[in-house]
Order: structure tokens, then C-alpha cells, then sequence
């Protein structure tokens, strides 16, 4: 493990509280219906580690998952 | 009016109008919890209650066994009044919703915050001089009013009328049909006015938005849609925000360690807003029961109500630690204030944007004010909390 993370939004758990976006706007961005996707491939860029995990806890329908690579 | 008994055995017998739980809800949620993940009355024909985190969501996931088609637990069960897409069911309920969803993400909000950030000041500039105020009546409830009306491209000025609707809705109406049908046929006949002038004369405003949307089959949405989700707009984009607003005033008026962070450190306010979120949900959603199932080990039949209650799941201690305490700079807060699953709340992007502006522009002009002790705080009954009368005092005591 090298501690590289990425990030991934479910698709099918979203629904657009838009909360991922507003903690960690470098890593989510929103579609027209304001439902959340990964920026790029969902590689979080170093010293933004810390914004994966508080998007994560901070999403009610648990649509995000965090990778550890 | 139909009065209620009042409680003496909440467990059994809960009732979300009794004026304990309007006055201070939190305590009993917290003894229905300790007896069990869902509880019963035979009050209101009949209706369980989800008391935690889990079993409010399992309930909110659940589409096949409950339905949104009532969203009000009621004395009565009139017809149903459509509101879609609140009121919808899959597979109705993803096209209804997808209209609206543009009109509502955060960048599409961001343009409004700017007339909601002057209505702010107008009304500040009109009791700022009175040394107090009640920040309910003057304040809270004329900003998601005016902005709501803003968006639809309906006069602001017909405030006063859209709140009295609402109040017979959401209020009076859970114990008298009359008045919720009355109140239902007089906003058809206000929205069939603005609707016909449209024709005439489109505009560029959320009604025109509806007007003008085609279903995949390329023709327009039925009157009774357009009505429908009109409705909707105008009833749960007022006084829920209102009331968010009005609670996290309430919270600073008492709470002057709270504020002088905030001053101090602005930066906070964003998880401040989401913790008065969390604390002080507002909105108490329901749902019908359409298939046999069961909840939490309690099985449930078609026709029975139940009591959908974020504010109650937001409380779980199971999910939030030190559930009843209010932690403004809170790290861990996925809260369910505005609903879980397909039915998310759409303007929620809109009423954050309401409460932020609402509560920085006054804490930039009022930065010290509290409770004021000759007056009483009241608070609305039923489906949506906060506060009605919030008398205050500006200035340091």
C-alpha cells in the first residue's frame, strides 16, 4: 500500500445532498441534476487525504467510498 | 377543532400535536427510542413511528412497501392531494423530480443569493432601531417567502397570503379537512391566474419552467401536475426554512459562546448551519403502508400511517455522539434533515443558501442579542417545527 487514495461516488446511493461537494469541492463535482461524480478518476492529489475521509463521514446516504491503494 | 386527549402514556400513545412535543420534543423522542425502534398509536386512524437513525432510513429506502402519497399524518385521510413529486411513487417519481433538479443545484441557487442577501438587510434595516424584535414574525419568515416567490415569478408582496395557506395546510388542517381542502382549492385558483397570464405572456421563471417542460413522450405535464408541483414549491419552501432560520437565531439568542465563535472565526458557519440541521430538523415527513411488511420486528399493513421523523433520527445517539448536544464545528454529521433516499428535499441547496445569508447578515449587524424575558417563544405544531414568536433583545445585557 502505498496510502494513495481515491474516491468514488455511487451512483446508485447519491442523491444529490451535495454535502462531498461542499467539504471537498477539489474532489466531487456536481451533474445538471446536482447529483455528485468523482473528479477525474477519483485520485485524491496529496494533502487533500483528510477531505476524502470528512466527505465520506459527512454523506447521509453513504455513497462514498474511499480507496486506499 | 377536533382537540386532542392529552398524552399520559407516550409509548403507546404518542401524538405529535400534544403541546409538550411541540414545546420540547426531545426528551420524549428519547423515551420513545428507549422503548423500541418503532412505536404505535391508535391515534390518527392508526400510526407507528420509526424512532432511530436505522430504522427512519429503512423506511425512507422502502418505496415498494411504503408509499409517498400521503405525506401528513392527519385525523382524517381526505383524498389525496398530488404534490409530485413529493407525493410520487417510482417509477413517476424519478421524471417528476429530474424537471426540477436543474433549477435547484447549488451553482443555479448561487444567482439567488444575492436578493435574498438584500432582503436580509431590508428587513434588519426595519427594526435594527427598536433595540429588539421578534426575529419570527420580522425576520425568519418573510425571507424564504420572498425568495420562493422570487424563483416562481409570483409577487413577493402575496407573502402574508401563502403563509395563512400554509398554516391551514400543514397546521390546522392535520385535524380539519375542511380548512386543508379549502386552503388546496384557493391556491389552484391563485396559480391558475399566473398560469393563464404565461400563456399570454411566458416568463422566465420557475411556473414558465413547468409550462414549458415535455414529458419522454414530448407532451406537456397536465394541469393537475403543474398545479401539484406548484403547490409543493410554495408549501415546503416557506416555513421549513423559515423555521430552520428561526431555530438557529433561537439557539444563538441563548447561546453566547456559539455566537462569539462564529464572529470569530466566520469560517465555521457552514458546519454550524449543518449542525442546527441536524439538531433542529424541521420537517416530520409520513408515509402510507402499501404492502404488508414489517419494521424493526413490528409488522405493519396496508393503510397504516407512519410517522417519518428526521428530526427524531437525527437525535439517535447511536449515530451522532452526544446526540443532544449542539457542537457547532461538529465533524461527523450526516444528517438527515432534509430526508434520506429518492425522496431528498430539492430545495435543500436552497434553504442552506437561505440560512447561511440569513444568519451572517445578522450576526454582522446584530452581533449581540438574546431572548427576551417578558416575551414567550411559541412554536409551530405537527409537520414542520420552529419557532413562531421569537421575541429578542439586541445588545449586550
Amino acid at each position: 500500500m502505498s496510502g494513495k487514495l481515491r474516491v468514488r461516488v455511487d451512483q446508485d446511493k447519491c442523491q444529490g445532498h451535495a454535502r462531498c461537494k461542499s467539504l471537498a469541492p477539489e474532489l466531487f463535482e456536481l451533474d445538471t441534476f446536482g447529483n455528485a461524480h468523482e473528479v477525474g478518476d477519483g485520485t485524491v492529489p496529496a494533502g487533500l487525504e483528510h477531505k476524502a475521509w470528512l466527505a465520506r463521514s459527512n454523506c447521509p446516504e453513504i455513497a462514498i467510498e474511499v480507496i486506499e491503494e | 377543532m377536533s382537540d386532542h386527549a392529552p398524552v399520559t402514556d407516550w409509548v403507546h400513545d404518542f401524538d405529535h400535536t400534544d403541546p409538550r412535543w411541540t414545546e420540547n420534543p426531545y426528551p420524549i423522542w428519547d423515551t420513545l427510542r428507549a422503548a423500541g425502534a418503532v412505536v404505535h398509536t391508535e391515534r390518527f386512524l392508526g400510526c407507528y413511528m420509526p424512532t432511530t437513525f436505522d430504522a427512519v432510513k429503512q423506511v425512507a429506502y422502502d418505496t415498494e412497501h411504503f408509499s409517498s402519497r400521503r405525506v401528513v399524518v392527519r385525523d382524517v385521510r381526505p383524498e389525496t392531494i398530488p404534490a409530485p413529486p413529493i407525493t410520487s411513487d417510482p417509477p413517476q417519481h424519478k421524471p417528476a423530480k429530474q424537471l426540477l433538479l436543474p433549477s435547484f443545484t447549488p451553482d443555479a441557487i448561487k444567482k439567488l443569493e444575492p436578493r435574498v442577501r438584500a432582503i436580509c438587510n431590508e428587513l434588519i434595516d426595519g427594526f435594527i432601531h427598536d433595540g429588539g424584535c421578534d426575529a419570527a414574525a420580522r425576520y425568519s419568515r418573510h425571507i424564504p417567502v420572498r425568495a420562493i416567490a422570487h424563483m416562481l415569478g409570483i409577487p413577493e408582496t402575496d407573502g402574508d397570503r401563502f403563509i395563512k395557506w400554509i398554516h391551514e395546510i400543514l397546521e390546522l388542517g392535520i385535524k380539519e379537512q375542511a380548512m386543508l381542502m379549502k386552503a388546496v382549492q384557493e391556491m389552484i385558483a391563485y396559480f391558475a391566474g399566473h398560469i393563464e397570464r404565461r400563456k399570454k405572456e411566458p416568463t422566465d421563471d420557475l411556473i414558465t419552467t413547468l409550462m414549458n417542460a415535455r414529458d419522454k413522450d414530448g407532451q406537456p405535464l397536465s394541469d393537475m401536475h403543474v398545479q401539484g408541483t406548484l403547490r409543493l414549491l410554495l408549501i415546503a419552501g416557506i416555513d421549513t426554512t423559515w423555521s430552520a432560520i428561526g431555530s438557529s437565531l433561537w439557539h444563538l439568542a441563548r447561546m453566547p459562546a456559539d455566537r462569539e465563535r462564529l464572529l470569530a472565526q466566520p469560517e465555521l458557519l457552514p458546519a454550524a448551519i449543518e449542525e442546527f440541521l441536524r439538531a433542529y430538523a424541521p420537517v416530520t415527513m409520513a408515509r402510507e403502508v402499501i404492502k404488508e411488511t414489517e419494521i424493526g420486528g413490528c409488522p405493519v399493513k396496508p393503510g397504516n400511517m407512519l410517522l417519518l421523523s428526521f428530526p427524531t433520527a437525527n437525535r439517535d445517539p447511536a449515530v451522532f455522539p452526544d446526540a443532544d448536544k449542539v457542537v457547532i464545528d461538529r465533524k461527523q454529521n450526516p444528517h438527515a434533515a432534509f430526508g434520506l433516499g429518492i425522496h431528498r428535499c430539492i430545495g435543500s441547496n436552497l434553504a442552506r443558501m437561505e440560512m447561511t445569508v440569513a444568519v451572517e447578515e445578522w450576526l454582522k449587524r446584530i452581533p449581540d442579542f438574546r431572548l427576551d424575558p417578558a416575551g414567550k417563544v411559541t412554536w409551530s405544531e405537527g409537520t414542520v417545527r420552529g419557532p413562531r414568536q421569537l421575541p429578542m433583545l439586541f445588545g449586550k445585557t
